[in-house]
């Protein structure tokens, strides 16, 4: 398989990460930062910027993990344990390192991170990129495409929670209650891209 | 058996390694060294080791920043001036703080951290502020539900307050609650008495604080207290006074009125009493005495639903007000209570002319 090849098909599956099988409205992961941190736009950005990087570089880990380790010592079934353990550490050691070096991205994206390191999309991103074996390429492609299309959906999220922040809503239904059946909404609205790529 | 033992070494040995990485990383990326907090441009300076909250430190040192929540940033009463070394504003900090106080630099203690030389500003009474030990020498039963505590201090012996001031009583861990709570009261006794004291609690159902006092808390045992706190005091003014409080809130006023008898004020004083029942009302001697010793000064108990024979004014304490006055303008108000009480005080005020500037309120949730 040559290089073009591969970087076409890490492509595909970035994109079909973000938009015909997204993490949150397809698979419902993620969920409770999604409802929580979702009243501004300019919150959600900051989140959504940290759950790209950190599923980005936390899903590379844990192919290499996972390929390099776990699977010539013939141990994949601890893998839900590691990942989580691995994704912890590197959410710890980031953090540290940004509030040493950079204080104004500690400011804008640091704190996100505590949100972070429990948060299931991470997690459910690195056992995904094992079921369905992704290339090294792939993996970097669905890791980047899946925090993209969070981010995308907390953003789209927010900016729809602003508006609705001056309307009338009925008493019962205010706070968790619409923004699910919002959420309810923009998943079925994605699931209309499902047809656009065939790839999973 | 041994692989299961060996795939449990491993992945042991993955996460220690993991472990130590963060470790190290903790040792030598988060160590900020010792850095120096400057309070007031040099009035007080200390050197802590750096990574901390600034909020705890200050209290470590024994400088009682007010806070009700611990420090998890929901409160918004730590409130400091940071003027060098807090770095950029957090998004944490934003709901607490307005535009002319982001202005002057004012922080949330509690969220910002030491990671490198401080100078803070924090107001001068907050220096005076002070831990006391001290023992109950009396409890008083004035309501059924509202009892008058008089704490004679030990250590530090004597305090110096201003009629109107509150301190922050510890509620200890005790069978009902597993965590110490610090709860505000305002100081009720005599400004002149150095020695001792005097609070008034109002029985809160499944409060901390108040259960603490009301059902473990006996004569002769030691608490422990700190402040004083609050800018709720008199004017420098010799505008005629309307205060209005009802309950425990009688505490700051009752130590205003006999700041004004100590001070040989001739104000004009009338102080609206507001109760739901007859046997709600307490004190009234105190208020009767203060009437004769006060040139100017007028006691106006309110009762609500009287339930027994009553001869004094009924209703609401606003109504009271509204049928005593015409016109508020030259006056200043007092209030303490509940903020329900106060924000309704303050539009019945307002309506009679009074400007907002001269209303003054000591609001307790």
């Amino acid at each position: 398989m040559n290089l073009s090849h591969e970087f076409g098909s890490a492509l595909v599956v970035c994109f079909a990460a973000i938009f015909t099988g997204n993490i949150l409205l397809t698979t419902f992961l993620g969920m409770c930062s999604f409802l929580s941190v979702s009243r501004e736009v300019k919150t959600a950005v900051g989140l959504g910027t940290a759950v790209v990087f950190v599923m980005t570089c936390t899903t590379i880990l844990n192919w290499a993990m996972y390929w390099l380790v776990l699977v010539p010592l013939q141990i994949e079934f601890y893998r839900f344990i590691l990942f989580i353990i691995v994704i912890a550490a590197f959410v710890q050691f980031i953090e540290m390192v940004i509030e040493r070096y950079s204080p104004p991205l500690y400011y804008s994206l640091g704190i996100f991170l505590p949100l972070i390191t429990v948060n299931c999309a991470i997690l459910g991103a690195a056992l995904f990129m094992v079921i369905r074996k992704y290339t090294f390429m792939e993996t970097i492609g669905y890791g980047f495409g899946s925090g993209a299309g969070w981010m995308l959906a907390i953003v789209a999220m927010a900016g729809i929670r602003q508006k609705l922040a001056v309307n009338r809503i009925p008493q019962g239904l205010q706070g968790p209650g619409i923004t699910l059946i919002i959420a309810g909404l923009m998943a079925l609205g994605f699931i209309g891209f499902t047809g656009v790529l065939q790839a999973q | 058996m041994l692989a299961f033992l060996v795939t449990v070494g491993i992945v042991s040995a993955i996460a220690a390694a993991l472990a130590g990485i963060l470790v190290f990383a903790e040792q030598f990326i988060s160590n900020y060294g010792d850095c120096t907090v400057d309070i007031n441009a040099g009035t007080r300076t200390f050197t802590v080791k750096g990574g901390k909250a600034l909020l705890g430190t200050l209290v470590g040192e024994k400088l009682f920043v007010p806070s009700a929540c611990g420090g998890r940033g929901t409160c918004g009463y730590c409130k400091v001036k940071v003027l060098e070394g807090a770095g950029p504003l957090l998004p944490t900090e934003e709901p607490f703080l307005s535009a002319a106080e982001r202005a002057a630099n004012v922080r949330l203690a509690c969220q910002v951290k030491i990671r490198n030389d401080l100078k803070i500003e924090v107001p001068p009474d907050l220096l005076a502020v002070r831990e006391f030990t001290c023992t109950v020498a009396r409890i008083t039963q004035l309501t059924h539900d509202i009892r008058a505590y008089r704490l004679a201090l030990i250590d530090p012996p004597e305090i110096n307050f201003i009629a109107g001031q509150y301190a922050q009583l510890l509620a200890p861990v005790y069978p009902k609650s597993s965590e110490e709570v610090y709860r505000a009261y305002s100081i009720a006794s005599d400004p002149r008495d150095k020695k001792a004291i005097e609070l008034i609690i109002r029985l809160v159902p499944g409060g901390i604080c108040t259960t603490y006092c009301f059902e473990y808390l006996k004569e002769g045992d030691q608490v422990k207290f700190n402040g004083p706190y609050g800018e709720f005091r008199m004017a420098d003014t010799t505008a005629p006074m309307i205060m209005i409080a009802g309950g425990s809130g009688m505490a700051p006023i009752k130590c205003i009125l006999q700041h004004m008898q100590n001070i040989g004020s001739t104000r004009d004083a009338r102080y609206f009493f507001g109760a739901n029942q007859v046997c709600e009302l307490f004190e009234q001697d105190w208020m009767k005495q203060r009437e004769q010793t006060l040139p100017h000064f007028a006691f106006v108990p309110v009762v609500l639903r009287p339930e027994t024979e009553w001869h004094g004014e009924t209703g609401l304490v606003t109504h009271a007000v509204e049928r005593a006055y015409t016109d508020l303008s030259g006056h200043e108000a007092y209030l303490c209570g509940s903020p329900g009480m106060i924000d309704a005080c303050i539009v019945v005020l307002t309506k009679l002319g009074m400007p907002k500037t001269k209303i003054y309120y000591d609001k307790f949730a």
